[in-house]
């Protein structure tokens, strides 16, 4: 079954990295794919447009890869509901 | 001929700590940050909620309302401190000084609150027209030539805006043309006044603020605070100030810059270790004859440990015996005017023989592993200290003072 949340979060990183969608698997570290300190704050900033969360510093700080990513969006997506989380 | 040398004869400072320079000096030593919860503005929505800001300030207190107009926040507190330290220095201005008198003055932003208030009206309130006295209130030389202004001096006056090291270019500028003989005297340092909803959603999404409080060099810290205000230092030849019986804080001795040429935000080990080594040979010392550093010191994780490793590339072994604090912890990060505080702090802390702490530090960090003067003021003689500022962009200015 096609996770479509995760799909739009690799595709998120694919775009802001300008590579191919392929080359963003679940195991890639951010890291791996190249990104420093201001494309993850392109991220987190994208992510939260897309999916109308609020993503804290301290939630932000412990993600090292993809996969980490896809499940924090996911629980805050699940735990919000419309609600924006406390930051 | 003698080498020309420059001190630094007069100090003014509105801060966080307070409105001159004792109450900077006094809060300093005590090690009690003038850091609370940011007054004036809604705070919905924002992600922090703490800052540095000047607390009690009335502007009709120091100026007539036809030249409030002309003011934004940042001049303001350009032309207050501007004003303590002419006073403090005990300058008048003859004819003949005024043309060799420069104002270099630092700023990131300007006059960025009156730029917001403006473009709000026209984007968001309809109106079809900007306020013919937006431009002069926004330019970031406004601090510079209100300086200038008040004061009749005409020497060559500028400003620098090169982000957090804004006003350490401006001194070191302002020291080497007292030194160079393109000046004899300059007042000098920076303002800054960045509490405005928008610049501090635009920090928001860096996501380097604290959301407590600033903690640099200590393991538990979780970012800036920012900060405002204004420091200005008057500096002469030291001929002149002991012709004239001037009060002498401190001498400054060496300015050296450099760029990381690297990333656009995050800081190099390399770029600040050449500005401090440059410094020290501009002021023909070794490293070891150091024994204070003030330091850039946010309270980030990113540059407290870079900062550090830049500390030991640059000092080596000496880095060990070197005191080194931060007073953005009590002052806050106040961008373009932070390096003119700490100029200030430093200059004081060689004449008072005191170093002032880091405030709020809790625990050590094994990735900052320099002697950092947790939370207590210290009494010591040293001879010569630096004053680091390393700003976004990978632009480095590092001064070097020696007591007098």
């Amino acid at each position: 079954m096609l996770d479509e949340l995760a799909e739009k979060v690799q595709s998120a990183i694919a775009t802001i990295k300008r590579i191919p969608r392929e080359r963003v698997s679940l195991d890639s570290t951010l890291e791996d794919l190249g990104m420093d300190s201001l494309d993850q704050l392109n991220l987190l900033f994208a992510l939260e447009s897309d999916f109308s969360i609020s993503i804290s510093d301290e939630e932000a700080k412990s993600i090292r890869s993809v996969r980490e990513m896809v499940e924090g969006v996911r629980k805050l997506v699940s735990g919000s509901s419309g609600a924006t989380s406390a930051a | 001929m003698a080498p020309r040398r420059v001190v630094v004869t007069g100090l003014g400072v509105i801060s966080a700590l307070g409105h001159d320079v004792s109450c900077f000096w006094n809060g300093l030593c005590a090690g009690r940050p003038g850091i609370a919860r940011i007054e004036s503005l809604d705070l919905s929505g924002l992600r922090y909620q703490n800052g540095a800001q000047v607390r009690g300030y009335d502007p009709g207190q120091h100026f007539e309302p036809a030249r409030l107009e002309l003011l934004d926040r940042f001049a303001q507190f350009a032309l207050l401190a501007a004003r303590q330290a002419v006073r403090d220095a005990g300058i008048v201005f003859p004819a003949e000084l005024r043309g060799r008198t420069a104002v270099v003055t630092g700023s990131s932003l300007g006059g960025q609150s009156s730029e917001d208030a403006q473009f709000w009206e026209l984007y968001r309130c309809n109106s079809s027209r900007v306020h013919p006295l937006a431009i002069p209130r926004i330019m970031i030389n406004a601090g510079a030539s209100h300086i200038s202004m008040e004061f009749g001096v005409c020497g060559p006056t500028y400003a620098v805006s090169t982000a957090c090291a804004s006003s350490n270019h401006a001194i070191g500028q302002a020291f080497w043309m007292v030194r160079n003989g393109a000046a004899d005297l300059a007042i000098a340092g920076g303002s800054e006044a960045p509490f405005s909803f928008g610049l501090l959603k635009a920090w928001e999404a860096m996501r380097v603020v604290a959301p407590d409080t600033c903690r640099p060099f200590s393991r538990d810290r979780r970012g800036l605070i920012l900060g405002e205000g204004a420091a200005i230092l008057v500096l002469e030849l030291l001929e002149r100030a002991r012709a004239r019986g001037a009060p002498i804080y401190a001498e400054i001795v060496g300015f050296g810059m450099s760029s990381d040429a690297g990333h656009i935000t995050t800081p190099s080990i390399d770029g600040p270790a050449r500005a401090m080594l440059a410094a020290l040979r501009d002021a023909d010392i070794s490293p070891e004859r150091v024994g204070y550093i003030n330091a850039h010191g946010t309270g980030t994780t990113n540059n407290d440990v870079t900062e550090t490793r830049a500390i030991r590339q640059a000092f080596g072994a000496h880095a060990s015996k070197l005191a080194v604090s931060s007073t953005k912890s009590m002052h806050g990060h106040a961008l373009g005017a932070a390096s003119a505080l700490e100029a200030v702090a430093t200059a004081l802390a060689l004449h008072h023989a005191t170093l002032p702490p880091t405030a709020n530090f809790t625990t050590p960090d094994p990735e900052c592993d320099l002697d950092v003067v947790p939370n207590q003021s210290r009494a010591a003689e040293v001879e010569y200290a630096l004053s680091n500022a390393f700003a976004f962009g990978g632009l480095n200015a590092v001064l070097a003072f020696r007591r007098l």
